[in-house]
């Protein structure tokens, strides 16, 4: 029986080997160097906020526009038009005749977390390393990269962020806060030029 | 009776060795100063005492920005929180910034909890249910936005946004950015800091001792490493480094000056008793030029040092006169005082007469010039002429230069043949002239600056890294108490945030923003309804939004709180990082209140012709808009042109004083033509060379005249024909004011240099034009 079982064991790692082999290949370097390859896309997404001090959900729709390394507009059309553009260290706020600038090294906890998008799109592990602990799951064809962050103050506020995508394409952000709100955002792309 | 010519001469002697002594206890007791005080004008408008008290003490002056360069970029990150630490255990510093939160939870808590007497939006209408409701539904949307992570947590206590409100107006400037938690130039390749210095800026000793604490913090830092260098720069670095760059060429160019001269002397003279006796009238003039000027302007400063070096060249003139035109002994000097000397008082006359005019100028710095030009020539000639002939040896003789007079009377007798080259070159100046008329002077009064460009530039690429302000354009509101000026700002901040939302201006600071006046304070407090009926305008408000009136309830609280809030003081800032701001914004001079209002240009620069008539239409009384720039620049081609005018004057006098004279038009045209052909080809030469005339170029115009006036008078002595010894005379004095100005010409301060390069050459020009130009009566 044991023996039987002990073969069967080594079968299963036989067949699986090319397989871990393949993903050994594969991993989170690989991943960052196929989203680096992307210099410039546009995307819609549609975003779910769930936010306790509110009664229900939150749900908003637009366009976002990345540049790298790190120029990254987001523009809400719906419920509300705003923008959101981050440029260098800049973070600008426009919603309706109000506009906010924000320098982002003035709020950490927005950097970080504003920087777990950028640096994901722009491949940038370093980046990413600084303020959270990184682990990938599934495929190059299906992917998940879950960042957790490392500064206390950062756990403070996020919990968790997970990314998602199909090969080199970021497909939804899963963010979920130290308090219980939530967000998820689906990405589909509309063009991109490498 | 006359006294005995032995006496005469004790009697001399004592008055001059009293004079000397009176001078070196004058001197002293001088003060030398190498600072803008200078440049200052007599009696300034008021946009002009603006502008002197921001250079003197205003904040900009005193900032001094740091840059860390070399070694690699954590290192230059731990040494500039190194220096960080230590500086700002450092009373002489106010505040030491290089990105590091040091503040920030203070500032943001001082802010946080008198959010309702400073937030510009708490007006009644805000508090109304209407209000309210928009105030809430907007912080809900802001909720979703990227930034609700920041509003969320203030959301239950802040649900209208004043904090938002206040961050956002605060934070609006761009700053650096982060490396490694330290402030870091735009190329990542600086790490850079901010610092705030105690002393103002024209205090230069503390400045320097600003600069030495910076460098020792530096070098003694745990983390020190040769591979990181240090710059620094601000307008207190400039004033420390102008001291130094004055003060060493000052020395250096003295000690050359005096040795080239020497050497010069002792090659004509061959005795080292006429070179020591020659300098006697020089020492009498510089000590009588620095006394009189400390006695007159209370201070001496260094440019005016600087020109004494190379007054020396022409001063030492005088002795040369005596020397050599009297070389045949002590009789021979009772005849040179008869036959010579009122050719030289004349000489002497005349460029008094060119100096005084300087005198009237109201920039002090041309004044002190002008008196120290005038009490040294005096003092020179004076010592000349009734002490040097007493204390000369009765043996005195020096080197027979009559075989290099007789050289020189050979090519004097042929120079009347370069007439019609010197006036077609004299043409082809004014030619020159004509065509440069438009560019000829140089009116921005940066090109007084004795900056080097390497310094210039390393402070334009600091403060761009640094994002520092550029206080070029200032709104000044002034009034009898801090209430009344805290008002008036108050309202031109209304105007001035109508020009930001049409683009006009990009932004501006007021020192209401962090204090509020005490009538704008009681108004706000005044917005916030009572608290029963603020919680029945909440519970209005929040129909028809996704959220619970009861999730609110610490609002409710901080508002009741509020209302019965103490009003905010200038003291309930201090420790905030708002309390240096305030400090720049807000001044308080004798019994007067200013407020200073900074503007940021847009991107297409500020139409100031607007902004002042956006201004006018409110009618406050005085409300000033000032271009620092602009001003500074109008206050020095002021004095250029004043000065310009103040020349022509000196001129016309010192045609008038020769007309008096010789009362004789064509006799006095014959002196004049010299020397104006003179400065014409000077002007033209400099022209040539694209150097743009400055206010020092003038002085050195000048003096061209002064010292030309000399050649001219002895070419003209009508009773004999020019004398081989008078004519080596004149070339030995040539050569030592040449000497004496040419080395200012190789000065790398602007002033200095302006002066050597219109002296040295224009001397040289007058003396062979007055010996070309001169009447033959001797063919």
């Amino acid at each position: 029986m044991t023996l039987k079982k002990t073969f069967r064991l080594m079968l299963v790692a036989l067949v699986l080997l090319p397989a871990i082999g393949h993903a050994a290949d594969w991993g989170i370097d690989q991943l960052m160097r196929d989203l680096a390859q992307t210099r410039s896309g546009r995307a819609s997404f549609v975003e779910k906020k769930s936010i306790a001090m509110l009664d229900k959900p939150v749900e908003s729709s637009g366009d976002l526009l990345y540049t790298a390394p790190d120029h990254l507009e987001k523009r809400t059309l719906k419920p509300k038009a705003e923008s959101m553009i981050l440029d260098q260290g800049t973070l600008m706020i426009e919603r309706g005749r109000q506009k906010h600038r924000l320098q982002l090294q003035d709020y950490p906890e927005l950097a970080a977390f504003i920087d777990s998008i950028r640096s994901t799109l722009a491949g940038d592990r370093k980046a990413l390393e600084r303020n959270y602990r990184l682990s990938l799951d599934g495929t190059a064809e299906h992917w998940t990269l879950q960042l957790l962050p490392t500064d206390e103050k950062m756990q403070a506020v996020v919990k968790r962020i997970r990314i998602a995508g199909v090969r080199d394409e970021v497909r939804s952000i899963e963010i979920t806060q130290a308090d219980g709100d939530s967000s998820l955002m689906l990405v589909e792309k509309l063009a991109t030029t490498p | 009776m006359k006294p005995a010519p032995a006496l005469r001469g004790r009697t001399a002697i004592a008055l001059w060795l009293a004079f000397i002594l009176a001078c070196g206890i004058i001197i002293s007791r001088s003060q030398f100063t190498t600072d803008l005080s200078a440049f200052l004008p007599r009696s300034p408008t008021p946009a002009q005492q603006l502008l002197l008290d921001q250079i003197r003490d205003g904040l900009a002056s005193r900032l001094i920005l740091v840059g860390i360069a070399g070694a690699d970029a954590p290192t230059r990150a731990r040494l500039s929180k190194q220096i960080a630490q230590r500086l700002r255990a450092d009373p002489a510093f106010v505040s030491v910034n290089n990105g590091e939160p040091v503040s920030v939870e203070r500032d943001r808590a001082f802010l946080f909890n008198n959010r309702y007497l400073l937030s510009p939006a708490v007006m009644p209408a805000r508090f109304s249910a209407d209000g309210l409701h928009a105030a809430l539904s907007d912080s809900i949307d802001l909720l979703a936005s990227p930034a609700g992570l920041l509003v969320k947590s203030l959301l239950p206590r802040d649900p209208t946004g004043e904090m938002v409100q206040l961050l956002d107006q605060l934070g609006s400037g761009t700053r650096p950015q982060m490396v490694d938690r330290a402030w870091a130039s735009r190329d990542g390749a600086r790490a850079l800091m901010l610092m705030q210095t105690r002393a103002s800026g024209s205090d230069t000793d503390a400045q320097q001792r600003a600069m030495a604490a910076i460098r020792q913090a530096f070098d003694t830092a745990p983390g020190a490493t040769s591979a990181a260098k240090l710059v620094m720069t601000g307008p207190g670095v400039f004033s420390v480094t102008s001291r130094d760059t004055i003060k060493s060429q000052v020395t250096r160019l003295s000690i050359l000056s005096l040795a080239l001269i020497a050497a010069l002397l002792l090659l004509v003279y061959r005795s080292f008793a006429a070179l020591t006796l020659g300098f006697v009238p020089v020492i009498s003039g510089v000590l009588a030029g620095v006394a009189a000027v400390s006695l007159g302007f209370g201070a001496v400063h260094g440019i005016t040092l600087g020109f004494g070096t190379a007054l020396i060249g022409e001063a030492v003139d005088y002795s040369v006169y005596l020397f050599v035109q009297s070389e045949r002994g002590v009789a021979d000097q009772q005849d040179w005082a008869k036959r010579f000397w009122p050719t030289i008082r004349l000489g002497v006359l005349t460029s008094i007469f060119g100096f005084a005019s300087l005198l009237l100028s109201g920039f002090p710095g041309l004044a002190q010039l002008g008196l120290y030009a005038i009490a040294g020539l005096i003092a020179a000639a004076a010592v000349t002429r009734f002490v040097l002939p007493h204390l000369l040896p009765g043996n005195f003789r020096i080197h027979d230069v009559s075989a290099i007079g007789r050289v020189l009377a050979g090519l004097v007798r042929r120079a009347a043949a370069l007439r019609w080259a010197a006036a077609l070159l004299l043409l082809a100046a004014c030619a020159v002239l004509v065509q440069h008329r438009a560019s000829l002077w140089n009116d921005q009064i940066s090109s007084l600056s004795p900056v080097s460009q390497a310094d210039l530039a390393l402070d334009a690429s600091l403060r761009a890294d640094m994002g520092a302000p550029d206080v070029r354009y200032l709104v000044v509101v002034s009034g009898a108490s801090r209430e009344s000026v805290l008002q008036s700002a108050e309202q031109v901040s209304t105007v001035l945030q109508t020009q930001v939302d049409q683009g006009e201006l990009a932004g501006f600071e007021s020192p209401s923003r962090y204090l509020p006046s005490i009538a704008t304070q009681r108004a706000r407090l005044a917005s916030l309804p009572a608290p029963a009926e603020m919680e029945t305008r909440l519970a209005q408000a929040v129909r028809g939004l996704p959220v619970q009136a009861q999730r609110f309830a610490p609002f409710l609280a901080d508002v009741a709180a509020a209302r019965g809030q103490p009003l905010l003081q200038a003291s309930d800032l201090e420790q905030t990082s708002m309390a240096m701001a305030l400090d720049a914004l807000l001044i308080r001079q004798d019994r007067r209140w200013s407020a200073l209002l900074p503007l940021t240009a847009p991107d297409g620069g500020i139409n100031a012709s607007r902004i002042r008539a956006a201004l006018g239409a409110t009618g406050l009384p005085n409300v000033l808009f000032v271009d620092m720039k602009a001003e500074s620049d109008r206050l020095y081609s002021g004095y250029l042109h004043e000065a310009i005018l103040l020349s022509l004057g000196g001129l016309a006098a010192l045609v008038g004083l020769l007309l008096w004279v010789f009362r004789s038009p064509l006799r006095v045209l014959r002196i004049v033509v010299p020397l104006a052909a003179a400065v014409v080809t000077v002007t033209a030469g400099l022209a040539v060379f694209g150097q743009q005339l400055i206010i020092l170029h003038l002085v050195g115009l000048l003096l061209v005249v002064a010292v030309g006036s000399n050649y001219a008078l002895f070419f003209d002595r009508a009773d004999s024909a020019v004398s081989p010894r008078t004519l080596a005379s004149m070339l030995f004095a040539n050569l030592t004011t040449v000497a004496g100005f040419g080395l200012l010409a190789f000065s790398n301060v602007s002033i200095l240099q302006a002066m050597g390069v219109t002296v040295a050459p224009g001397v040289i020009l007058a003396l062979i034009y007055a010996a070309i130009f001169a009447e033959k009566t001797h063919a």
